[in-house]
């Protein structure tokens, strides 16, 4: 079979770069060493989130929000996105302060989805909050989706425009020959003009391997989620000063996410449970919620996901020999990211450039000095 | 600090309680855990007081559980009543839910007796209120002694069943029909293996003696029973089955149904220990070699929750674990424990000479799981049924974990104990390969659901990484 692409890695952002190459015509195979969505993918919190993001990100964060709004036309899939809303409560007036900040920054930058709330709206959107909170920042039209289900629409339309996926292969290796990209694999060795680097977590040895390493470690956000509750949750609720992410799910459960890792490793495939950093989880939770002190939790878990240096991803060509495309390393939060960066990807591909500013997710930024700070809100999905 | 054990046993039944004696009176610190608030596990559940006036309504085993109980209060192990284990970790750290107070604990060694479940098997109307397991209607019988009301159905296949109706008929209990589902082609596939199990003449003896119990008593007992389901609206109000070829129905309050027991393998398969298919069986259970050592470093296994082997079984495999416990904490030599093994071995080995016939014999009907009708609810948490799991199958999943993605069956409180057997039958079924291929579920902690404020106390003391 004549190819046009090569992805590497069947989680979201590589279904979503093959489906938007498949919509340009070309030919694409994705190749998956587990299943489709079995990593970050399809265990991820599901935030569809602009609110609070890296000013670096926004650009990209509100063009993925539009085709969020807009995604059963894209996939033929609602993906279970829900127009929730997000918000950011503060516990005290620092926090606030730092919030009402931090709308003045992203509106400084030309953008009005932030908006910081008082006391009095914080609680008509969030009436389960506890009264000591103080506000919030609120992105109204942010929400939550699926993750598994948004991984696999994306990935069956993409399949529906005649990409192939291999599942339960594993690339070993990529080399330059002739004009091509060869990706070696366990199941035999495939050949195109384009290799477009998805693989995630196991994205820095592709990169590495094509002269381009990345400072960049795995980590394993972890996640716990309730019993069946009554509805008493709309929006998805985070936190200033703690880690949190926190949601209502339409069928009860209570998703409580927010940043802390539990063990990686990231060879075997698998991850490990912190109990010690769960129970503060379920402190911040229990103070935050009173009507969470009754609830039980009944399952946790943790996704393996890949976090470069800065909290930012990588996303852009090689540096390297031509025909190269990274997208991974997304740090926590690049569900919201997915169908922007296919998009994105595609443009490279076919245009050799993008409309969206991607110029902060260069793969060779670490070989000048460092140009951001890790981001302090890395984590909510 | 962590109170560190040198031997954990988790368990109380049988195996529990003779592994954890056994290890005390070698000399072992040995701390038992159990999530029940008193000794005997489900077999000899309330075996220390029985609330029933005439105790000889349970039978004559029921006293030997009372002896284990006694040597295990004897033996100075320490005894953690109403403890449960919701978290295992690979270095030995068991995550306690202690009379409602979540801590850790870790051990130098652990033995897993954590024993047997009842077979769940989806059928129509199976999640209607009215219908229960007869283990739950036995542990009615046990610890409240309560007894249902007229006219109760009994339904399944498996001895538990026989030994239930005994019981009821002894408490004085109504028994409307005993319907036998074994499918009566079962006794001839049975036979090459009776000869084995005539050593064992007096566990079949009481089985016979049952069944003549309940013969006299008048008891209509319906054989080659299929197509069972439970009628009714907002609770059971009848039961429907086939029989001799007829559709038949019975009005009912109470169905009581029972499909032989299989390993609690939610347990051991947190820690990643290997599991077989068991295709005889029908069930899954942890690969362990003849001391009950698994492959995770330190963890044993003993009793029915290393494979179905009984009440008499699980006591030998509990001693044998302890043995094993002893010589590798140093308190006795390879010599001594082989020494004191021999004769339990002896009798373990002829305890389970009986086991092939009676697999064979009370296996369930392979059309259980092949003939569910699509509408039959399989994962009662999340409300699945068996033709969304086919349809799912046919949309490209392979298994009970990308089943969950595709469906959230298996994602709800009970972590996939109540479908899991039935979801890689079902699934390897549908896709004509062994189950031993499909695979199950990857199990999540907590083992149990654990209150918020509950995981919120624990403290940052001790090493809690799973």
């Amino acid at each position: 079979m004549n190819l046009d692409a090569v992805v590497v890695g069947g989680g979201l952002h590589g279904c979503s770069a093959a489906l938007q190459l498949a919509l340009r015509k070309l030919r694409c195979l994705v190749i998956e060493k587990d299943t489709v969505g079995r990593h970050a993918s399809g265990v991820n919190a599901g935030g569809v989130r602009r609110l609070d993001r890296d000013p670096a990100e926004i650009p990209l964060s509100v063009a993925a929000m539009e085709m969020w709004w807009a995604i059963a036309e894209l996939v033929g899939d609602d993906c279970g996105f829900r127009l929730s809303g997000q918000i950011k409560i503060a516990q005290n007036e620092t926090e606030l302060a730092v919030l009402e900040e931090r709308a003045r920054l992203v509106r400084s930058l030309g953008y009005e989805h932030e908006e910081p709330v008082g006391a009095n709206e914080l609680f008509r959107l969030v009436p389960a909050l506890s009264r000591h909170c103080v506000g919030g920042l609120v992105a109204r039209e942010d929400g939550f989706a699926q993750p598994y289900q948004t991984t696999k629409a994306f990935r069956d339309k993409a399949a529906s425009l005649g990409v192939r996926f291999l599942e339960g292969t594993r690339v070993l290796g990529v080399e330059r020959k002739a004009g091509d990209w060869i990706a070696e694999t366990d199941r035999g060795r495939f050949a195109a003009p384009v290799l477009v680097n998805c693989a995630g977590g196991w994205g820095d040895a592709i990169a590495a391997a094509t002269g381009d390493p990345v400072p960049f470690e795995v980590v394993a956000p972890m996640m716990m989620v309730s019993a069946r509750l009554p509805p008493f949750l709309t929006p998805v609720v985070g936190a200033a000063g703690r880690k949190l992410s926190f949601k209502q799910m339409d069928n009860g459960t209570v998703v409580i996410g927010g940043g802390h890792f539990g063990g990686a490793d990231a060879e075997a495939g698998t991850t490990s449970l912190d109990f010690r950093a769960l129970a503060e989880s379920a402190r911040t939770v229990a103070e935050l919620f009173p009507i969470m002190r009754g609830a039980s939790i009944v399952r946790c878990w943790a996704g393996l996901e890949g976090f470069v240096a800065d909290g930012l991803p990588v996303i852009g060509p090689g540096t390297g020999e031509p025909g190269i495309y990274h997208a991974f390393g997304f740090s926590t939060h690049g569900f919201q990211l997915g169908p922007a960066v296919g998009r994105i990807v595609a443009d490279l591909v076919t245009r050799g450039e993008s409309d969206l500013p991607i110029e902060p997710f260069r793969i060779d930024r670490f070989a000048k000095p460092p140009s951001a700070v890790p981001h302090p809100s890395a984590g909510s999905g | 600090m962590t109170a560190r054990h040198e031997l954990a046993v988790i368990g109380a039944g049988p195996a529990g309680l003779a592994a954890a004696a056994t290890a005390a009176e070698l000399g072992l610190k040995v701390a038992l855990f159990d999530d029940q608030p008193a000794p005997g596990g489900q077999i000899y559940r309330g075996v220390e007081r029985t609330p029933l006036a005439d105790p000889a309504v349970l039978g004559d085993d029921y006293r030997r559980g009372a002896d284990l109980a006694e040597a295990f209060r004897a033996s100075g192990a320490a005894y953690h009543p109403s403890c449960g284990v919701w978290l295992l970790t690979p270095e030995r750290e068991l995550g306690l839910l202690d009379n409602g107070q979540a801590r850790f604990v870790t051990a130098g060694r652990v033995i897993i007796a954590g024993g047997a479940m009842e077979r769940p098997v989806p059928f129509p109307g199976w999640t209607l209120p009215g219908v229960m397991t007869a283990g739950a209607g036995q542990i009615l019988l046990k610890s409240a002694g309560m007894v249902p009301g007229k006219g109760v159905v009994l339904a399944g296949t498996g001895p538990l069943l026989l030994l239930l109706a005994a019981q009821y008929l002894r408490a004085g209990v109504q028994i409307a029909a005993l319907l036998d589902m074994t499918p009566p082609s079962n006794a001839l596939r049975a036979l090459p293996h009776l000869p084995a199990a005539l050593s064992a003449f007096g566990t079949l003896a009481k089985g016979l003696a049952l069944k003549r119990e309940i013969h006299r008593a008048g008891v209509r007992v319906v054989k080659g029973v299929t197509s069972l389901r439970a009628l009714g609206e907002a609770r059971l109000e009848a039961v429907a089955y086939e029989a001799g070829g007829r559709e038949q129905r019975l009005d009912s309050e109470l169905l009581l149904v029972h499909f032989g027991v299989i390993p609690e393998s939610n347990t051991t398969r947190s820690l990643g220990i290997r599991h077989l298919w068991d295709s005889r069986q029908l069930c899954w259970r942890p690969v362990a070699d003849a001391w009950g050592n698994t492959g995770a470093e330190g963890f044993a296994v003993a009793g029915d929750g290393a494979g179905i082997g009984g009440a008499l079984a699980a006591e030998y495999a509990g001693r044998l674990a302890a043995l094993e416990a002893a010589r590798a904490l140093g308190r006795i030599d390879a010599a001594e424990r082989d020494r004191s093994a021999a004769p339990v071995r002896a009798a373990l080995a002829k305890e389970r000479r009986v086991r092939p016939f009676l697999d064979v014999l009370f296996q369930p009907a392979p059309e259980l799981i092949s003939q569910l009708a699509d509408d039959t609810v399989v994962c009662r948490c999340e409300e699945v049924t068996a033709g969304q799991i086919r349809e799912a199958v046919g949309q490209g999943c392979t298994g009970p974990n990308q089943l969950k993605s595709f469906t959230r069956c298996g994602m709800g409180p009970c972590q996939g104990r109540q479908c899991g057997t039935t979801v890689s039958q079902l699934i390897g079924h549908t896709l004509g390969r062994p189950v031993e291929e499909i695979g199950a579920y990857r199990i999540r902690p907590p083992l149990k659901p654990i209150g918020l404020t509950q995981l919120a106390a624990l403290d940052g003391e001790g090493e809690a990484a799973a």
